[in-house]
C-alpha cells in the first residue's frame, strides 16, 4: 500500500500559498476528524486493527535522535564508516544500530562541510527520518518554518541561534518526494580526543536537521544544544504524541 | 517496468508549471522555474495515481537544485534550494 511506503501526512497537503501560520498546533480538528473516521473504517472493514496501529506508534515513538547522534558520531571517528553511510544510508544505519528499517522510506546522508551546511525541511508536509529520528518535532511540521525556511534561511536559522561563517553556502533540502534527508553536521573543534560516546553527546536532533550546529562543552557562546523553547514553536508545542 | 533514465546530473530542466487538482509532490513554489538536475535518486510509485489508491507508474525521481534568486526575489546569494521531483514534470532547457 502506498500509505505505508510514503511517511506523508496526506491530510496535511494543502498544495497553496500558505498564509501567515497560525498559533496553536500543526493539527487542525478537520484533519483530526478525518483521521479518526479513516482509522475507524479501516479497523470496521478489517484492513488493519487497533492492535497493528498501537504496535506501529510504539516503534516510531521508540526511536529517538540518540540513535541519528549515535551514527553521526561514528561518521567522525571512522571514515570507512561515513564513506558508507554517505554512500548507502540505510545499510550503514541498519548495520550500526541494529534498527530494523526494512519498510521505512529511502534515506540519504548530507554532509555539512567548511563550505556547506544542509538544512532540511518537507514544505508539502511534514516527512522526516523519523526511523532514525523519532517523531519530529511539533515546529517542523508547522506552516511557518515550512514556508520561510525555503524563502528566507539564514533568517530561520539566527532564529534558531545559527549564525554560519560568511562564505559558507545554505543549501535547504525540501523532503517533496521518497526520500528521507539526515544531516551529517561538521565535527565541532576542540574534540579531537572525545570519545565516540561524548561526541554523540553533542549530537542533537536539531543539528541532524540543520538548523543548529554541534557545540563542544564550554562552547555555548551562541545559542546551546537543543533548544528548550524552539524560537519558531511556542509553548506545549513539541507535544509527542504527534 | 523500470523507466529509462532521460536526465543526467547536471541538465538545467524547467519544472513544468501546470496546475493540477489532484494530489502531487511538485510544490508550487518550484513550478515554472529552473534548476538543474543533481542525481537520478531511483523510480518510484505515481504520487498522483497512489494517493487515490490506484497503481502507480514507476517515474524517475531526481533532486533539482534552484539557486534562491530563481525563486524568490530579492535573492540570497549562497543558498541553494534542493528538492525531489519526478520526470513527468521536468522539461529540458537548453544550456
Amino acid at each position: 500500500m502506498g500509505s505505508d511506503r510514503h511517511d506523508h501526512d496526506h491530510d496535511h497537503d494543502h498544495d497553496h500559498d500558505h498564509a501567515p501560520i497560525a498559533e496553536g498546533s500543526a493539527v487542525s480538528d478537520e484533519s483530526l476528524r478525518l483521521e479518526r473516521a479513516l482509522r475507524e473504517l479501516l479497523i470496521d472493514k478489517g484492513v488493519i486493527d487497533a492492535e497493528s496501529i498501537r504496535r506501529q506508534i510504539e516503534v516510531t515513538e521508540s526511536r529517538t535522535p540518540a540513535e541519528g547522534a549515535r551514527v553521526v558520531a561514528r561518521a567522525w571517528t571512522d571514515s570507512t564508516y561515513r564513506d558508507w553511510l554517505l554512500a548507502d544510508a540505510k545499510s550503514a544505519i541498519g548495520a550500526f544500530t541494529g534498527l530494523d528499517l526494512a519498510g521505512t522510506p529511502e534515506l540519504r546522508v548530507l554532509e555539512n562541510t567548511a563550505s556547506r551546511h544542509h538544512v532540511v525541511c518537507c514544505t508539502l508536509c511534514s516527512c522526516y527520518p523519523r526511523a532514525v529520528l523519532g517523531v519530529p518535532p511539533s515546529w517542523y511540521k508547522n506552516a511557518e518554518y515550512r514556508s520561510r525556511v525555503v524563502r528566507e534561511p539564514r533568517a530561520v536559522l539566527a532564529e534558531f541561534g545559527t549564525e554560519l561563517p560568511a562564505g559558507v553556502q545554505i543549501r535547504v533540502v525540501d523532503s517533496t518526494a521518497d526520500l528521507r534527508y539526515l544531516v551529517l553536521p561538521l565535527r565541532p573543534a576542540g574534540t579531537d580526543t572525545w570519545s565516540e560516546a561524548e561526541l554523540a553527546g553533542v549530537v542533537t536532533r536539531d543539528t541532524m536537521i540543520g538548523v543548529t550546529l554541534p557545540r563542544a562543552a564550554g562552547d555555548r557562546s551562541a545559542g546551546g544544544p537543543v533548544s528548550v523553547a524552539p524560537p519558531l514553536g511556542r509553548p506545549g508545542q513539541d507535544d509527542p504524541s504527534r | 517496468m523500470t523507466p529509462p533514465v532521460r536526465l543526467r546530473p547536471g541538465t538545467r530542466v524547467r519544472v513544468d508549471a501546470r496546475g493540477v487538482d489532484h494530489h502531487c509532490r511538485t510544490p508550487r513554489y518550484l513550478r515554472g522555474r529552473l534548476g538543474r538536475v543533481v542525481a537520478h535518486l531511483g523510480a518510484f510509485g505515481d504520487p498522483e495515481t497512489l494517493a487515490y489508491h490506484r497503481p502507480g507508474a514507476l517515474r524517475n525521481l531526481y533532486q533539482v537544485e534552484f539557486e534562491h534568486a530563481e525563486l524568490w526575489s530579492p535573492g540570497e546569494a549562497g543558498v541553494l534550494i534542493a528538492a525531489d521531483l519526478f520526470e513527468h514534470w521536468l522539461s529540458v532547457e537548453d544550456d
